[in-house]
């Protein structure tokens, strides 16, 4: 098998650079869905979204220096996160419902304003350096070379997460109101279920998961007040490459991108940021609406 | 229990918040919409005496170009864009690259600025107009940092991380004419002139057709279309003209500030048009003017007091979609036509 090369790499190569992207991939994967469940369910866009990833890292590596413990860390930083986004639909984006719906999208762009100028104020100007822990740390053999543990980690937990999301919209009670919700918010109204309190619940479980996908991409590349921002693009490529509202469509660009971005990396590392946006504007020109799109709003 | 239900109706429709524009206008107001070039000049031709230092004028003025340029397309058409940075960056380092790498003198300079920005906004219109709604907000976003990374590689011609520098344009000469810029007052006049223009052209295509055709697809796409307008089509003008005029508002910041920091491409700065415009007013003629000065006076009023003025502005800007979604100059506006001017 080593012997085999494509474009001049050894396929192994290749194969361990496939492994990378989906590594990479599970981190827009958790950011994507997030955005997307807010998105389909209450027509917000979140803008802030970068900024709760980048909370969520900061407040998981801060914890990681008080209990040294990733688990803890792993924990603590999206339920954090996700109490912040309770207290934030609750007392500046529920006003908006109603007006325009560019104004909840103002608004949270003006909080992240806020968000990563209080990091700032926090954790100082320059970021944090940050790496696996070390029960994570080192290599192991998976067939076609050495792969760091940690990024493996990073698969099979994200791969955990979105399974049990899954099982929890798919089969759940709540998870029906979920989707109903989606669909048509005036029926599940009229049925006595206070939809209010569903977009609430939802709104916090989307900035739950930015916050989880935070300090997982910590151990990568270290924490800053800035690393919100790029995120927060690459995060809308995943939602128009996949369909707005899909979560399916989440996962699969996502995953796509994640791969896209680390073979890239392999063949023209100058061109590794460009290359998300060449696939978006492939996307936009072939399918305007995305992957999956219009396949039924959280399909 | 019913509250939720009527807000549920209204964002599904997606009827924009009460806009300035709607409602009966008084006599005053009319009168002054008659001459709202002359007006908007004559504030801008005093500017300079009431700006704290003059130097902050021309970044008012030019700050303001830009948000005029921006509402366009947010405050008349509808379409929120969060990419602007890219216009503004691609007329800044269009002008400068032009000074530096080629001598061109600096009006040539702005007009090669202007058109390196409506090129980039074509390529990036083409694709974003695609896309509807909420998601105009998000393609562009990404759009402009593809751009963004795509100037910042390209380190022989844009200097990269550490930006254009050396854009020393010390004085102006035209036919029978030369100028000093570094007398802050001429450089304002100078650069004021082409604003003025740039003011003129815009309120002439509002009055247009095509600016009256924008403002029904910012309040009924669907309408607009049935009338038999190519509603795409439009939109893209639109989007082109929009760049171009942020285009020529970057192309004079490269002049005004001699350097083109990579920054101005960044997604901060697209953030910024969105924020003069709503603190001003969208939708409003006069409102970017106001946007850009409030914007420009919190920024320099805030920066001597605290290194973390974002804190502030970004809590000002929340206060200010929560409370006076109208803006500054929109509730002006809003107040004087209920008291029947």
């Amino acid at each position: 098998m080593s012997g085999i090369t494509i474009g001049g790499f050894p396929l192994d190569l290749i194969g361990l650079q496939l492994v990378t992207g989906i590594a990479l991939g599970a981190i827009y994967v958790l950011v994507g869905i997030g955005l997307s469940l807010i998105f389909g369910l209450m027509n917000v866009v979140n803008f802030a979204h970068g900024a709760f990833f980048m909370v969520g890292a900061y407040v998981g590596v801060f914890l990681y220096g008080y209990t040294g413990s990733f688990w803890v860390s792993l924990v603590a930083a999206p339920l954090a996160m996700g109490l912040l986004g309770l207290a934030v639909e609750r007392v500046l984006v529920r006003p908006l419902y109603g007006r325009g719906i560019d104004d909840p999208l103002l608004l949270t762009f003006g909080l992240s304003y806020v968000m990563v100028e209080s990091v700032r104020i926090a954790f100082g100007l320059t970021g944090l350096p940050f790496g696996a822990p070390p029960e994570l740390r080192g290599a192991v053999d998976i067939g076609i070379g050495y792969f760091p543990l940690y990024r493996l980690f990073l698969i099979a937990f994200s791969l955990a997460v979105v399974g049990a999301l899954w099982l929890f919209i798919e089969r759940t009670p709540f998870g029906l109101v979920i989707r109903a919700g989606a669909r048509d918010p005036q029926i599940v109204q009229v049925l006595g279920i206070e939809i209010a309190k569903v977009w609430l619940a939802v709104f916090a479980l989307g900035c739950a998961l930015a916050g989880l996908a935070g300090i997982l991409a910590a151990p990568l590349q270290g924490v800053t007040p800035e690393m919100g921002i790029p995120v927060l693009a690459e995060a809308f490529v995943v939602t128009v490459v996949g369909g707005m509202g899909s979560l399916a469509g989440a996962v699969l660009a996502g995953l796509i991108v994640g791969i896209v971005v680390a073979m890239t990396s392999l063949v023209a590392p100058d061109m590794t940021k460009m290359a998300i946006f060449a696939l978006m504007a492939l996307v936009l020109l072939v399918r305007p609406r995305g992957l999956l799109g219009r396949a039924g709003a959280l399909g | 229990m019913s509250a939720p239900l009527t807000r549920i109706a209204a964002a599904e429709d997606g009827v924009p918040a009460a806009r300035p524009g709607s409602g009966r206008t008084g006599r005053w107001l009319r009168r002054a919409g008659r001459h709202r070039v002359a007006l908007t000049l004559a504030f801008l031709l005093i500017l300079p005496w009431i700006a704290p230092y003059q130097a902050l004028a021309v970044t008012i003025l030019v700050l303001g170009l830009y948000a005029l340029g921006f509402n366009l397309l947010f405050g008349y058409t509808g379409l929120l864009s969060f990419g602007h940075a890219a216009f503004l960056g691609g007329g800044a380092y269009g002008c400068g690259i032009a000074i530096v790498r080629y001598g061109l003198h600096p009006v040539l300079a702005l007009v090669a600025g202007t058109l390196l920005a409506t090129l980039i906004a074509a390529a990036m219109g083409v694709l974003a107009i695609r896309t509807r709604g909420i998601y105009f907000a998000m393609t562009t976003l990404a759009l402009s940092m593809c751009v963004y990374y795509g100037f910042y590689q390209a380190e022989s011609f844009t200097g990269g991380e550490n930006g254009l520098r050396g854009i020393n344009v010390p004085s102006l000469t035209l036919p029978g004419l030369r100028l000093s810029l570094l007398d802050p007052i001429v450089k304002y006049y100078a650069v004021l002139a082409v604003v003025g223009l740039a003011v003129w052209l815009f309120s002439r295509l509002l009055s247009s057709p095509f600016g009256a055709a924008l403002e029904a697809i910012r309040e009924n796409e669907s309408r607009a279309q049935a009338c038999g307008y190519d509603v795409r089509r439009m939109k893209l003008v639109a989007f082109v003209l929009s760049g171009a005029l942020c285009g020529l508002a970057g192309a004079l910041q490269a002049i005004h500030l001699s350097i083109v920091p990579i920054e101005t491409m960044h997604y901060s700065t697209s953030g910024q048009a969105v924020m003069m415009a709503l603190l001003g007013g969208m939708g409003t003629f006069f409102g970017p003017f106001v946007g850009a000065a409030t914007f420009a006076l919190l920024q320099d009023g805030l920066a001597t007091l605290t290194s973390h003025w974002q804190l502030f502005v970004g809590a000002i800007f929340i206060a200010f979609v929560l409370f006076l979604p109208l803006g500054i100059w929109g509730e002006v506006l809003a107040r004087l036509r209920r008291a029947g001017w």
